[in-house]
């Protein structure tokens, strides 16, 4: 075989495969949206479940999992934005900035049941919290710690250089600098890992099943320190332990989640997409 | 975009700074070392609960063959032979179809497609593990059940849902990895009438080895540490299959799927308790040798790469 044929099949055969792993995708969001629509209205969104959770909606669990969405934010966000400005305009490149790198590379690899032992370790048991929000909020707060810090390192070190220069020498501060010119530019990059983050943090399961989740409650949470349902939990619940549960209700539910978590990331897109477009440097 | 790392906090001060100033500059180090600290904290907390399993449990019972709790037996051997089993699967898998798709993506599809293709593969990395776990368990389990296994819940299915959820890592690092490798190699290569196929197998794939490991060695660690998809779609029996090739085609229980599976049921401080936490302890050492093998790698080729995120 030739050279000229061997290109022209292997070519064709690397575009089979990239089509081969992509069309699933698109088929898994099609499938949700074909089955769960259905199931999908105002009541299934604002009513409580009920009859051992075979019928009504998913108030509960959706609320649950906004509440705790957003306990997680206000845990990870200052500790995040700040542990990603001392990477990039502080660190020297030392030994400890190396070893800071490397705890966060680690942070993103540890298993998300592996975060939940140490929820359930550190703050149901050892802090005193108990199953709750607050608990199950610093379990994923630290969960999305390293997406944070990466995304928004990203965006201030894309910060041209001659911002800073300019700010420095017109007499400001480092810090004044940091406050007044660079943030405000990386400020949209910045948003856009915070979203990640929480994308992330909406969608998870395993850190929630020992530190928030419960499988069912009668009432709302009242305050951070109660227990909570919370979408993934509940979907794992309805499609696994409950017999006879119907269909339709876990297609909505799992789709109801994957909405929720996609349109997290594509807002988190869009927002990126603009920086690059309206990028004045 | 090719700049060098701004540090302007670590210039010398030409004057005695403000105390506030001072303080803010404090509390930001202060947040940037308390990623030591967390993953610190972390490890701690998992020693204190789960390390008096080693003591109470006898160390011939923890590396036998047999995971019955209720008869006190915690033997980790099924359960590490179905993370195997399952993570080997999904890279066996994952590896070869992500490599090409990240080939595709960087070498040959034209702009445009570049820019459908990256927001689908950043969809598939956003759907929430227990979403596919979920599809898994109502679509493909059936479907290999039909194509006929004794069960539609066995390490390969778990396998393919896992491949799927580290597609995405391994497409992007390997992205990343071609993308640094300089455009005058493939000039070169083409220049002396190489083939783009020839150009992309002999000289940039191989350029950009280094990185490609990086990112099998991350797929592996996010194989591994899955837990929801693979709690609902592998059987959870904690045997041992017999060896051959028919063993990926039984229900196998892994480690993560132990923990999410039992913890929930059992007494705090209870033997079963602790050891479910020492699970955690190898599972922690084993994503950290993973992960820290795979930093120090990238810090290797660090600089070259930043260029190319965000």
């Amino acid at each position: 075989m030739s050279r000229q044929k061997t290109n022209k099949l292997m070519i064709a055969f690397i575009t089979a495969i990239a089509i081969i792993v992509v069309i699933p995708v698109i088929l898994v969001i099609i499938f949700m949206f074909y089955n769960g629509l259905s199931a999908l209205n105002w009541e299934f969104l604002t009513t409580a479940p009920y009859n051992g959770l075979r019928q009504g909606g998913i108030m509960p669990a959706l609320l649950g999992t906004v509440y705790l969405t957003f306990a997680t934010a206000i845990v990870s966000f200052p500790l995040a934005i700040a542990a990603a400005i001392y990477l990039a305009e502080y660190a020297r490149d030392n030994r400890l900035t190396r070893a800071v790198r490397l705890a966060i590379v680690n942070l993103a690899g540890i298993p998300s049941i592996v975060y939940g032992l140490f929820g359930l370790g550190a703050f149901v048991l050892f802090m005193g919290f108990g199953t709750s929000i607050i608990a199950g909020a610093l379990t994923l707060g630290i969960l999305t710690l390293p997406v944070v810090i990466s995304t928004a390192e990203e965006a201030i070190l894309a910060v041209p250089q001659e911002f800073r220069t300019v700010s420095l020498s017109l007499g400001a501060t480092p810090w004044q600098t940091i406050r007044y010119q660079v943030l405000p530019q990386a400020l949209p990059g910045i948003i856009t890992g915070i979203i990640l983050g929480l994308g992330r943090a909406a969608g998870e399961t395993a850190p929630i099943l020992f530190t928030v989740a419960a499988v069912y409650l009668p009432e709302l949470p009242k305050s951070i320190f109660d227990q909570s349902m919370a979408l993934p939990y509940h979907l794992y619940v309805i499609s696994t332990q409950v017999p006879g549960m119907p269909l339709s209700v876990q297609y909505g539910t799992a789709l109801v989640l994957l909405l929720l978590v996609l349109s997290l990331t594509l807002v988190a897109t869009i927002i990126r997409t603009n920086i690059r477009r309206h990028r004045q440097w | 975009m090719e700049q060098t790392a701004p540090f302007i906090g670590s210039r010398p001060a030409a004057e005695p700074r403000h105390w506030g100033e001072w303080m803010i500059e404090k509390l930001i180090q202060v947040a940037g070392l308390s990623t030591i600290l967390i993953i610190a904290l972390i490890f701690f907390f998992l020693l204190r609960e789960g390390l008096p399993a080693f003591f109470k449990v006898p160390l011939h019972t923890l590396l036998g063959s047999r995971w019955y709790p209720i008869e006190n037996l915690f033997g980790l051997l099924p359960l590490l032979v179905g993370s195997l089993l399952v993570t080997v699967g999904a890279v066996v898998i994952a590896v070869p179809l992500g490599l090409v798709t990240a080939i595709y993506m960087g070498e040959i599809a034209p702009r445009w497609q570049r820019e459908i293709l990256k927001p689908l593969i950043e969809m598939l990395a956003g759907i929430p593990s227990i979403v596919l776990g979920f599809l898994g368990w109502v679509v493909l389990a059936p479907l290999i059940q039909q194509a006929g296994a004794p069960t539609g819940l066995t390490a390969f299915t778990g396998s393919i849902i896992l491949a799927y959820m580290s597609l995405p890592t391994i497409i992007s690092i390997s992205e990343d990895a071609l993308y640094a490798v300089p455009k005058e190699y493939r000039d070169g290569a083409l220049a002396i009438g190489a083939t783009q196929w020839q150009t992309i197998w002999r000289v940039v794939v191989p350029a950009a080895r280094s990185g490609i490991v990086i990112a099998i060695m991350l797929g592996i660690g996010r194989a591994i540490g899955e837990t929801m998809a693979v709690l609902m779609v592998t059987g959870n029996a904690a045997n041992i299959p017999a060896l051959g090739f028919g063993m990926f085609f039984q229900p196998v229980r892994t480690m993560t799927a132990t923990i999410a599976a039992e913890m929930g049921e059992v007494a705090n401080g209870s033997v079963h308790y602790n050891t479910l936490f020492a699970i955690g302890i190898l599972l922690f050492v084993i994503t950290f040798g993973i992960n820290s093998l795979a930093g120090r790698l990238v810090g290797t080729q660090g600089k070259r790469r930043r260029s190319s995120q965000l």
